[in-house]
């Protein structure tokens, strides 16, 4: 089954054009008075199913540069296409309304709203969609939760949640506006390491069903379960490989010794 | 993002702080609360005003002569001696809007019964005097034109003049009494109607024949005034203009010359009186409408710190795709709900306070529809106006930085 799945991606990755393509892409800022140059001139194709991590230091431009690819900020200079929409052109309003439709969120911290049930906190994208009715928020949010295997928990708090948990409500609330690509930072940054295999697991089916997904890390380890790795040093790419073989992180899961409590830390 | 979904959002933040919703709410419920309740007293004591004026009676015009002056010196007013009962014919006969019409003396006499006495005022009217005044006879019955034309000796008494004469429930009709020794028979007792705009006790008076008392007590060929009634209360200008034609006449002055006459209408006096009492409710509201401004300033000092105490969660809408101004109308929605649910409650507080007030103190109190409307427009006025400002910052954050904010 997972060598079905893993050919029909090829497949995808082969017949589609980029989803994200960026080009010379040049950001600056001023701190004070020093001119920081954050991203020196990035060349970048994402395709439709890809799974990428983009790695590197503290400082290395990897942050300007998702927060670039998620319409949070917009570059100096250069190219940045999100499936075929130039986003440099667009106003403030319209970059809002892309990353309603086309972006999903993952945080380090979650970043889920406190005191709001898990239900409540998937269906805030689909609130900002006014083509979505009330019906079709709910039915919508509840299956992204089911995909995370949180269904049973819909009417909990995040407190109530192990951080585990959080980071897959929080994946839930990004994938339930089916963007094109979710873009995730430091995902596994506040996790043990099981749970971070669960989330890697996570990730790696949504990638089975189509999905593009970036994620940001500076664990060479989380890296390795991703189909290509892109590693940033200051502020330009000086690596990209593709991995042949990524590693399962489900066969991991399952071999590891069940004893290991989900402590909630 | 649609208006529901706004309300949504904005209902369950202000349920996730009840306490300090509630805190907030609070100013303007005590705001709106005092507004309505010192409009309430204000109205209250307008109308009551009101009420008393109209016991003078119903559409009444009084006509009293100019001061006199003798070689220059001016006398007091009234005190003229030009009107006539000739004037009362004529105005009589030519104004029609005028319905009733009396000529009027006034002296004041010493009664005595028995062994009792009392001093009080005594006038000399036509029966038309009760029309215009409204005053109802509860025994006996009221003297005839007959009466007048005979100077007969015969007199209706206030119920304070029963009382300190005849003792309380007394019936003393077809009693005789003196009136500066003169004999006067009781013919009528008229109906208690208590104190006048002013204090006075309008029970406490004798009212003769209008010729009984200007020939047998004053001695005295000319009128002190008139009282008239205006057939409705929108032709009391119209009569009042239509007397003051026929009088000038009468007294051969020319049309821009001064009357030597005034006629002052209930009209008049109903405006002098209720002048007062609109200032003092325009003082009251004036003090409680601070209160619910320092409400609203308590909103938006919450709503400040509101804002940044959520600046994260301001980041976490904006990256799933808020736009500025949907946090902006989040913000001001929660203003508005604040001061819109305390605009209603205080609304509910105030007529409360009202009729403790009304109980309590026995105050007279009325609540109107505009002083309710007026409060919660200006209500949530004030949500608008102080929310405005929070929300404008909410939607003016950077999302990046939103969402880096610890």
């Amino acid at each position: 089954m997972d060598h079905q799945n893993h050919q029909v991606t090829e497949e995808d990755v082969e017949m589609s054009k980029p989803i994200i393509s960026v080009k010379n892409l040049v950001k600056n800022y001023v701190m004070g008075d020093v001119e920081v140059h954050a991203l020196r001139g990035i060349d970048l194709d994402i395709q439709q199913g890809d799974f990428v991590a983009i790695m590197g230091k503290s400082g290395s431009g990897k942050s300007t540069f998702m927060n670039i690819l998620g319409c949070l900020d917009v570059p100096t200079r250069g190219h940045y296409l999100l499936d075929n929409v130039d986003v440099l052109t667009l106003t403030k309003d319209q970059l809002a309304n892309l990353r309603n439709r086309k972006i999903g969120f993952v945080f380090q911290s979650f970043n889920l709203l406190s005191r709001t049930t898990a239900l409540e906190n998937v269906e805030l994208p689909l609130m900002y969609n006014k083509k979505i009715s009330s019906k079709e928020m709910q039915d919508l949010s509840i299956k992204a939760l089911e995909s995370v295997g949180l269904s049973s928990r819909s009417y909990h708090f995040p407190n109530q949640l192990s951080g585990g948990e959080q980071q897959r409500v929080a994946i839930a609330r990004s994938l339930v506006n089916q963007p094109v690509v979710i873009l995730a930072d430091e995902p596994t940054g506040n996790l043990d390491t099981r749970t971070s295999l669960e989330v890697m697991d996570i990730f790696q089916r949504l990638n089975e069903q189509g999905i593009t997904i970036v994620i940001v890390t500076h664990e060479a380890d989380i890296a390795s379960f991703t189909k290509r790795n892109v590693s940033f040093r200051d502020g330009k790419i000086i690596r990209a490989i593709e991995i042949d073989h990524p590693r399962n992180a489900r066969e991991e899961l399952m071999q590891m010794p069940v004893n290991v409590d989900e402590e909630e830390l | 993002m649609r208006i529901k979904n706004l309300l949504i959002a904005a209902i369950r933040s202000l349920r996730k702080n009840k306490m300090r919703t509630f805190l907030t709410m609070l100013g303007i419920i005590i705001g709106v609360a005092s507004v309505i309740a010192m409009i309430a007293i204000g109205q209250g004591s307008k109308k009551s005003i009101q009420a008393q004026i109209s016991t003078l009676g119903t559409n009444v015009l009084m006509i009293f002569p100019q001061a006199s002056s003798t070689g220059g010196v001016r006398m007091e007013a009234g005190s003229s001696q030009k009107m006539t009962l000739e004037d009362v014919a004529v105005i009589k006969n030519r104004c029609s809007s005028v319905a009733y019409l009396t000529p009027q003396v006034r002296t004041s006499g010493q009664l005595v019964y028995g062994n009792l006495n009392w001093r009080t005022s005594v006038y000399g009217v036509y029966p038309d005097y009760f029309d215009i005044r409204n005053l109802k006879i509860v025994s006996g019955s009221v003297f005839t034109m007959n009466d007048d034309r005979s100077a007969a000796k015969v007199c209706v008494i206030g119920q304070t003049v029963v009382n300190n004469l005849f003792g309380e429930n007394a019936d003393p009709l077809g009693n005789y009494i003196r009136i500066n020794k003169i004999p006067f028979k009781i013919v009528g007792i008229t109906e208690t109607k208590g104190q006048n705009a002013f204090g006075q006790d309008q029970d406490d008076m004798v009212i003769a024949p209008f010729s009984t008392v200007q020939k047998r007590m004053l001695a005295i060929t000319y009128i002190q005034s008139m009282l008239a009634s205006a057939k409705s209360e929108a032709l009391i200008p119209i009569a009042s203009q239509e007397i003051t034609e026929v009088l000038k006449a009468k007294h051969h002055l020319g049309p821009s010359e001064d009357p030597d006459f005034t006629i002052r209408t209930q009209t008049d006096i109903a405006q002098m009186a209720t002048s007062t009492s609109a200032i003092m409710t325009i003082l009251l509201a004036t003090i409680a409408s601070i209160s619910l401004l320092v409400g609203g300033i308590g909103i938006m000092n919450i709503m400040l710190v509101s804002v940044t105490e959520r600046t994260r969660e301001i980041g976490i809408r904006m990256s799933v795709g808020a736009r500025g101004h949907d946090v902006l109308l989040q913000f001001l929605i929660e203003a508005l709900l604040i001061s819109l649910i305390g605009g209603l409650l205080g609304i509910v507080l105030g007529g409360i306070v009202s009729q403790l007030i009304a109980k309590l103190l026995s105050w007279p109190v009325s609540i109107t529809i505009q002083s309710i409307l007026m409060s919660f427009l200006f209500s949530s006025a004030i949500g608008m106006f102080f929310g405005w400002y929070p929300a404008r910052k909410a939607a003016r954050l950077n999302p990046i930085e939103a969402l880096r904010y610890e």
